[in-house]
């Protein structure tokens, strides 16, 4: 099953690369220390505002900071809360629709109708309110610096789809003769339900769940960069963005290297959902 | 029909009633309250704070709080901004035009664009034309916005200019000059770059769409039925295959709508434009509740809305589909 998958998905090229640059991008992250000779929040007032050059690949900001070394340490908050985001998202939506589509009933019917109030959420709009609130509320262990609350807020509001996704595989394949087999020699529901089913629903949350890393990395850059997300100096994608923007006319290279980044780094993992689908879909099948 | 649309308008009502209860507790676990803002404002004395705590009922039980802004909600009445005294309505009611206004021409321009590229792409799929456009239209859909709002200030307003005058070639904010007459070409020119920047995510994933419900559509037998009796390829194209592969974007294009709202959030950040979504963020910076929950109440009701009109556009478009 694994080899055919990576079989299908050598094939699909641009997947490929998003792979390579992924794993690139990941590399650099946990190596940045070493790659790169500056601190990431020293500022150093006699190097400020420099064009990238041979000593700064990506120039320098306001505070004279080496811009390719926040970028590197960047990268490893915006793909962390990425991941870890969408990791939150789709324990809780797999949990929410298998339970609501293996027992169905009232059961269902109760967790569908949750999930349609999530859904009429506006999204952005709880998202900024929810992070607001996290840091006038400043608990202890959800500091406003760190990127715990935002993984949270984006978690708890993404995992809607997941679970309507996961309902309906649950729906069709506990009608299957398998599931039947399983209930006659005894396995109690828990086991039925993620033994035995789970593993015959994975494709489709796979598939979601890649491409849901690529958008929660575009929504915590868009709330730190109007001001919701990762309070500096802890430097991400999204607030680099946001402290360009006074400097732009002047420093346009403030502005370009972070959303560059990304915008790599979501195309890449869109390309790698859309490879996995490919490959995952034995319909599809080859070109 | 009526039938349908009513029941299902009945059913918005229990679901705004659990959303506006869940965001109002919400508001609640901010601490201080509305009043933290003029604590360390000297010239509000302790019993003015009373009198404000009393007026605004900061101390009653949630359940009171929240029954007292229900009823007025129902008689019309949301309150007052706490910063500028006004009905929240009415700073709404400023504001939700320009929004709208905004996103209707940028969803307008989207579907110009969009909908003909997505056509000839499939076509010919697999041509030059298609391979670029889909490429295109897949990295436009992992563009942030945000940033390439700010590249195209960057390139239309701080680095080209008008070679007739040395000026910026395209504003960069605002919706018209300030102190300066009306004009259609002020108008225009500062609606180009936040339509662009508005417009780009819609017109890449409207483009996939097309082209994926067009190259469901082409094979089916009836095109092949309407090629053989003799219609021409024009005909054959508009008349039967875009007919039916346009039914998918219809619903598509409706729930895609409250998506847009948040675009257009990060397009009036960024061309400082006096929309919904400033008054937001204002709102949660100054923690504005009347405001805060105005606005969240009328963005879940449009969520709602566009939902409903997905399903019954779609209906009326499709004679398949009938509800009861």
């Amino acid at each position: 099953m694994l080899a055919m998958t990576w079989r299908q998905f050598k094939q699909h090229h641009p997947a490929l690369i998003g792979t390579i640059l992924i794993i690139l991008f990941a590399l650099t992250a946990i190596f940045a220390s070493i790659i790169s000779p500056y601190d990431p929040e020293t500022s150093n007032l006699d190097t400020r505002m420099q064009s990238p050059s041979a000593a700064h690949l990506a120039g320098t900001d306001e505070l004279g900071r080496d811009l390719f070394t926040r970028l590197l340490y960047g990268s490893r908050i915006s793909l962390a809360i990425g991941v870890l985001s969408m990791a939150l998202a789709v324990s809780v939506g797999t949990a929410i629709g298998a339970v609501a589509g293996f027992y169905g009933g009232w059961v269902d019917n109760l967790l569908m109708r949750v999930t349609d109030v999530f859904l009429a959420f506006p999204r952005l709009f709880v998202l900024i309110l929810l992070t607001t609130i996290l840091r006038q509320l400043n608990l202890p262990r959800l500091p406003a610096s760190s990127f715990v609350p935002i993984v949270l807020v984006i978690g708890l509001l993404s995992w809607m789809s997941i679970a309507r996704l996961v309902r309906a595989a649950y729906l069709s394949i506990k009608e299957k003769e398998f599931v039947e087999a399983a209930r006659g020699v005894g396995a109690p529901s828990a086991r039925i339900m993620f033994h035995h089913i789970l593993p015959n629903a994975a494709s489709p949350i796979i598939v979601a769940a890649t491409l849901g890393v690529a958008a929660s990395i575009i929504t915590e850059s868009g709330l730190s960069y109007l001001g919701f997300g990762v309070q500096p100096p802890t430097p991400t994608w999204g607030n680099m963005l946001r402290n360009a923007q006074a400097q732009m006319t002047y420093a346009p290279w403030m502005a370009i290297f972070p959303g560059l980044m990304i915008f790599l780094a979501v195309i890449a993992i869109n390309y790698i959902g859309d490879g996995l689908r490919d490959a995952l879909d034995p319909r599809r099948g080859g070109k | 029909m009526t039938r349908y649309i009513v029941r299902r308008l009945l059913q918005f009502i229990p679901l705004l009633f659990l959303i506006s209860l869940l965001l109002f507790s919400l508001l609640q676990i901010i601490p201080g309250g509305p009043l933290a803002a003029y604590e360390n404002n000297p010239n509000v004395t302790s019993e003015d704070m009373a009198r404000l705590e009393e007026r605004l009922g900061v101390n009653d039980p949630l359940p009171v709080k929240y029954g007292k802004w229900l009823g007025n909600v129902l008689r019309g009445d949301w309150g007052y901004s706490i910063y500028t005294q006004r009905p929240a309505l009415q700073e709404i009611g400023d504001r939700l035009p320009s929004t709208l206004y905004l996103m209707g021409i940028a969803l307008f321009i989207s579907l110009l664009i969009s909908i003909p590229i997505g056509l000839i792409a499939a076509l010919k799929p697999y041509s030059l034309f298609d391979v670029v456009t889909t490429t295109i239209a897949f990295a436009g859909q992992s563009v942030p916005i945000f940033w390439f709002g700010l590249i195209l200030i960057i390139l239309f307003h701080s680095t080209l200019t008008n070679p007739l005058t040395g000026a910026p070639l395209l504003p960069g904010g605002g919706m018209y000059t300030l102190d300066a007459p009306f004009s259609i070409e002020d108008w225009l020119s500062h609606l180009v770059l936040p339509v662009a920047m508005l417009a780009l995510y819609q017109t890449a994933t409207v483009t996939r769409l097309t082209r994926a419900s067009m190259l469901d559509v082409i094979h089916q037998d009836y095109i092949r039925t309407a090629r053989a009796k003799g219609l021409k390829e024009r005909a054959v194209v508009i008349g039967h295959a875009f007919k039916n592969g346009a039914l998918p974007l219809v619903t598509i294009i409706a729930l895609e709508l409250p998506g847009l709202f948040n675009g257009a959030v990060f397009t009036e950040t960024i061309f400082s434009w006096p929309g919904m979504g400033r008054l937001f963020i204002t709102a949660a910076s100054q923690f504005d509740y009347p405001v805060l929950m105005a606005v969240l109440m009328i963005n879940a009701a449009l969520i709602l809305f566009f939902n409903l009109v997905a399903d019954v556009v779609y209906a009326l478009v499709d004679p398949r589909i009938r509800y009861a």
